[in-house]
């Protein structure tokens, strides 16, 4: 293999790292605070993609809008569905909660199908993500530059606000304790929307990118995604962002890594995440970065 | 200052209590003693909402706060301290402390309390930058305290204080807790350690299985033959 042909892979994998890192934080926060696996979290790719694709393709606005208001729109999806789904359950059992959260990912594809159709459509990608770029040798296309530059941008923001705001700041009391937390005078309820906003967002901003990454829609696209960036997240240890991160990178890097070096496997390319799965729950339950799980008392 | 009138609670099944009255005057300290079980703590998280109650009223500076969520009350300056302190283990002692002032936006003055709470207890400054949870109990007690001044709250109650410290630790917390008084604070107090409390009290309730069976001022319940034999160890 040749340097130039390693350095593709490489930004390749980077690029399918950041994807992963994104989507994985927004498990991973909305696990910090609820203790909930939510798995309607990867269907808010999918909406998200539909939305920036009808936003370019019906309404004919320019994509930086269509994939602004796509943000936009599904964050207010994830904040509407802990209100509506979750919030009611907060005092049952946490496997009551889980199912709403499969009950709400089904819902969600289904309502896809009935309202977007069954059969794959081709999301138009933008010039500016098409262009091909040559660095010394290595050919890049816009998108895998764009994908880890603007995720970087998104978590430094993130950083900051989870550390230097007083929104952050509550955050991270909320997820330890939440009597003591309305003692200070927090709205738990707010900082929770708050959380799924974020979270959600970030899912959103990956969806599209996915979308620009690999540009064709069927409203089953977020399960797989989903499913890895939940991976990613327990590899990394759950309720960590920063674990959420090195998850997200771990498995991208390792996927296409894996198939650039063994060509013959490529066809087990999915299952190398089940497998990182797998081995990390025998070996580190709590994951890369994770502490020890605690129960919430 | 505060109210409470026939306030009933039912907790997971339990009538856990069974109309409660009492009232706790401005600049006092008020005590609620009782054995384990009996409504004392129940009683603190009513008042902060933090417990829904069946029946009754809860009225602070004569408005009815009775249905009012916890950081409506917090507002109002009601502040709880938690047992078992309840600090936030993975901030560090000052980022605990901003917390206590959540709800305020006078950055200055924040600062200047944060100042306050580290001439009280000195040894939070010494370890404001380390995380809660590396804080041994008594200091913990001590940023749960400080944590609740900061809202700077016009009732500060506080459910035992004492609880888990060693004996030295726990006369300073008791010291502590006068001089806030001294400085006007009204406190309402639980305590299992009943004669430290009455000590300190102007007034105190003896609760029991739900319902007030005995009140008076701390010199009397100090005094009173039950209360010795029940809550003090003496006969």
């Amino acid at each position: 293999m040749t340097l130039e042909l390693f350095l593709q892979h490489l930004t390749n994998g980077i690029s399918l790292g950041s994807l992963y890192a994104l989507i994985a934080i927004g498990y991973t926060m909305v696990y910090g605070i609820l203790r909930l696996i939510n798995f309607a979290h990867g269907d808010l790719i999918m909406v998200a993609a539909y939305i920036a694709f009808y936003g370019v393709g019906i309404f004919a606005l320019p994509w930086y809008l269509s994939f602004f208001i796509a943000v936009l729109l599904s964050m207010t999806l994830g904040i509407i569905t802990e209100k509506a789904a979750y919030k009611p359950l907060r005092n049952s059992p946490r496997i009551t909660i889980l199912i709403s959260a499969i009950g709400v990912s089904f819902l969600l594809q289904n309502l896809g199908i009935v309202l977007f159709g069954g059969r794959p459509k081709a999301f138009q990608v933008p010039e500016i993500f098409a262009k091909v770029y040559n660095f010394g040798g290595v050919n890049i296309v816009g998108v895998t530059f764009f994908i880890p530059v603007i995720t970087v941008i998104l978590l430094i923001l993130l950083v900051y606000l989870i550390n230097f705001t007083k929104a952050g700041m509550a955050m991270r009391a909320v997820a330890k304790d939440y009597d003591t937390s309305s003692l200070m005078g927090i709205d738990v309820n707010r900082i929770i929307s708050l959380t799924f906003g974020v979270g959600s967002a970030l899912a959103a901003v990956g969806g599209i990118m996915w979308s620009l990454k690999f540009p064709q829609l069927i409203p089953t696209m977020g399960l797989m995604p989903g499913l890895k960036c939940f991976i990613a997240a327990v590899v990394g240890g759950i309720g960590n962002v920063t674990g959420a991160v090195v998850g997200g990178f771990l498995l991208g890097l390792g996927e296409i890594l894996l198939v650039a070096f063994f060509p013959d496997l490529s066809g087990y390319r999915d299952a190398f995440s089940f497998i990182l799965l797998i081995i990390i729950l025998l070996v580190k339950p709590t994951g890369i970065m994770g502490e020890k799980i605690a129960e919430k008392v | 200052m505060l109210k409470i009138n026939n306030l009933h609670v039912h907790y997971g099944g339990i009538h856990a209590l069974r109309g409660i009255s009492l009232e706790v005057p401005k600049n006092k300290i008020i005590t609620l003693i009782g054995a384990n079980g009996a409504g004392k703590s129940t009683t603190l998280r009513s008042i902060c909402g933090l417990v829904p109650k069946t029946d009754g009223t809860i009225v602070f500076e004569g408005e009815d706060i009775t249905s009012l969520k916890t950081t409506e009350i917090v507002k109002r300056g009601v502040t709880l301290v938690p047992e078992g302190r309840h600090v936030f283990p993975d901030l560090t002692v000052l980022e605990n402390l901003k917390l206590g002032a959540y709800l305020r936006t006078d950055k200055s003055e924040i600062n200047k309390d944060i100042n306050r709470v580290y001439e009280l207890f000195p040894r939070l400054k010494e370890r404001k930058d380390q995380l809660a949870g590396t804080l041994s109990g008594g200091e913990q007690q001590m940023l749960a305290i400080g944590r609740a001044l900061m809202s700077r709250p016009r009732l500060l109650m506080m459910d035992e204080p004492s609880l888990g410290l060693a004996p030295l630790i726990v006369q300073d917390v008791f010291k502590i807790i006068q001089q806030i008084h001294n400085e006007g604070m009204t406190i309402l107090l639980i305590e299992q350690n009943a004669s430290a409390a009455l000590q300190i009290a102007d007034y105190g309730y003896v609760l029991e299985t739900g319902s007030i069976v005995l009140e008076g001022t701390g010199k009397e319940l100090l005094n009173n033959q039950e209360v010795k034999k029940a809550y003090l160890g003496q006969s």
